[in-house]
């Protein structure tokens, strides 16, 4: 019993970490080329969600929501670079942090403004909203295979593009030293526009494949933001493969803590405590665990520049 | 390489001490001035509301100012601050609610704590540099943040209200929202002393040396490291100070005070009001205050006004406002 519902946690942290990963992708590789931090990146994810919700609900259609807010999701990234972050590569890390951080704060009361403060929801599509048994009366829902299976397969593309092509050896090198890359007459600016619209459409399809889990709600991606901040630091600023590690280990280390803290401290205090201890500890694990990588390694776990 | 270019560049003119001329100094001295002089000319006027909002104003400025310390004279950006402010306003509401209501036993409490997380989060924090900075500090206000939504017997999410303000000397004086108002002001002028006379001092110039150039600080001699640590330390202690006021003026505490976005708002004020220049800070606060509560009685949506012009202060108005009032930063 208590081995199947550690499969259930394992399974549960594994999206989320996937999740994460869809998210922290785009981050880090906008980060690691450009030296630009981006708070705005979170709301991307939530504006991905919107954006389903919308669709969907328009065509009836969840395949058709998702076939809309993809390319929508990826315009909306380059309209916000082409408009704002464009004028902010040059800038000092504290006005990219305010300025995208003004952006957060416009959309997260225009989405409050057009869809209302209450949470929007979306339907499962019909056939994959079932559950399946993954072990002796253990039920697990379809869906969340699916985002793992979804999420392994991006992440495996992803590989694929940054370590096999022509395009992701350029994203390679930038990361590791853009100016030389621009010296050696790459067009380093448009380079970046396609990472950038890129990640913003990974961000906003890491929203839209949450949205019948979650509630669409507005400031839910800021901490989502936060979490994936978290993630790119412990698997070191524009490292695809250190995003991918580190979004599971994040992801597992939460949702196992949670499961699992209360009752392992039940060894050492009584019931009730433990359980409050527990309870009180489990969010801050993953904060713990990036404090401890980065005591060690000041750079996270695969730092790219040297 | 650039490091080896700068070696050769002349000293940078901040370097040299703040406060030289009159007019530096005549901004402040009207800002308090005006502040002294609030609750005297409210008594002919809607003085509750007046009162409460500048007393939030202060308080606001007050952290802000001890992040002006850490970012404008140091360079270290943290984004969580706001982390301090709640570790002060908790204190008096967990004292408050086992009764213990004397304010300076709250007000030590609240030090010894803020001490002690900036200490051990600041040591580990430092190693780190540029972005690693930002997002550690980060990380450590939303895992205090996540804490206070998990201190279930303290409210929780929820947050706690406080059975009473803070007794001073045995006295329930601070009842009164003028009492609440000096006191407030008493500590940001003080504050603002204090910090005037670290940012002038020895120890000030070698802060703002390492911000201009930590490599050649080193150079010649000084431990970048240690000093980093100290104004860490500093700047913690005093929005600490910030969060017990906090917690008396709204008699209400929440882990929504510590969140990232309030850490922002922090970063938003300072850049507002002039970055390194102190004041700036009280400056930053009333406009940033002033505008939501304005832009409030218009719409709900106050925010979709707020964010553009927090972009457009970035991108136009670079030194902020005290900049445009002439002030140096």
């Amino acid at each position: 019993m208590t081995l199947t519902l550690a499969l259930v946690q394992i399974l549960n942290g594994l999206q989320f970490g996937l999740i994460l990963f869809l998210i922290a992708a785009g981050l880090t590789l906008v980060f690691g080329v450009m030296d630009f931090i981006n708070l705005a990146h979170g709301v991307q994810y939530m504006v991905g969600a919107y954006l389903l919700a919308a669709f969907t609900a328009m065509t009836g259609s969840f395949v058709a929501g998702l076939a809309l807010a993809l390319p929508s999701a990826l315009l909306f990234g380059l309209l916000l670079e082409v408009l704002i972050f464009r004028h902010l590569y040059d800038r000092s890390h504290l006005d990219q942090v305010l300025a995208t951080f003004g952006v957060i704060i416009f959309l997260n009361q225009a989405v409050k403004f057009i869809w209302g403060a209450a949470p929007l929801s979306v339907p499962i599509p019909d056939a994959l909203s079932g559950a399946v048994e993954i072990a002796d009366g253990m039920l697990y829902p379809v869906w969340r295979l699916v985002i793992i299976a979804v999420g392994l397969a991006v992440g495996l593309a992803l590989y694929l593009v940054v370590n096999k092509t022509k395009l992701g050896m350029l994203v390679r090198a930038g990361a590791s030293n853009a100016a030389m890359v621009s010296a050696l007459g790459v067009n380093i600016r448009l380079l970046f526009t396609i990472v950038f619209g890129v990640g913003a459409m990974l961000a906003g399809f890491a929203g839209a494949m949450v949205a019948p889990l979650l509630s669409v709600e507005p400031g839910m991606g800021d901490n989502v933001l936060i979490l994936a901040f978290v993630v790119i630091v412990i698997g070191g600023i524009g490292s695809i493969r250190g995003a991918f590690i580190a979004a599971l280990l994040i992801g597992l280390v939460d949702t196992l803590g949670r499961f699992f803290a209360p009752t392992l401290l039940r060894v050492l205090l009584d019931p009730a405590a433990a359980s409050q201890t527990g309870r009180a500890i489990a969010p801050m694990l993953i904060y713990i665990l990036m404090a401890a990588v980065l005591f060690f390694r000041p750079s996270g776990l695969f730092p790219v520049k040297s | 390489m650039n490091k080896l270019v700068d070696l050769e560049a002349p000293a940078s003119p901040t370097l040299a001490a703040p406060v030289r001329s009159g007019r530096v100094l005549l901004l402040p001295l009207i800002v308090f001035a005006l502040l002294a002089a609030v609750p005297i000319a409210t008594l002919w006027g809607p003085q509750g509301y007046v009162l409460s909002l500048i007393t939030r104003i202060m308080i606001l400025a007050l952290a802000a100012m001890s992040l002006d310390l850490l970012i404008g004279y140091g360079a270290m950006i943290s984004f969580g601050h706001a982390a301090y402010v709640g570790l002060g306003a908790y204190s008096v509401a967990i004292l408050s609610s086992h009764g213990i209501n004397d304010g300076f036993v709250q007000l030590g409490t609240a030090l010894v704590v803020c001490f002690v997380f900036a200490l051990v989060t600041g040591a580990i924090s430092l190693r780190t540099k540029g972005v690693y900075f930002i997002m550690i500090t980060l990380a450590f206000g939303q895992m205090l943040y996540f804490l206070g939504t998990s201190l279930a017997a303290y409210g929780g999410d929820d947050g706690l209200t406080l059975a009473s303000r803070s007794i001073l000397f045995g006295s329930k004086f601070l009842k009164s929202d003028v009492a609440l108002y000096y006191v407030t002001f008493g500590i940001l002028l003080s504050a603002y002393l204090l910090l005037r006379a670290v940012v002038a001092s020895r120890f000030g110039r070698v802060l703002r040396g390492i911000r201009e150039n930590p490599v050649r600080m080193e150079a010649i001699g000084f431990a970048p490291y240690r000093y980093q640590l100290t104004t860490y330390v500093i700047a913690g202690l005093i929005a600490g100070v910030s969060g017990c006021l906090l917690a008396n003026q709204t008699e209400f505490v929440s882990p929504a005070f510590a969140t990232w976005q309030r850490s922002g708002d922090l970063i938003f004020v300072i850049v507002l009001g002039g970055l390194g220049s102190l004041h700036g800070a009280i400056i930053g606060a009333a406009v940033f205050s002033l505008l939501a509560d304005i832009l409030s009685h218009y719409t709900e949506h106050w925010a979709l006004i707020f964010g553009p012009i927090l972009i457009l202060v970035v991108l136009f108005a670079r030194g902020g406002i005290g900049g445009l009032l002439g002030s140096k930063p």
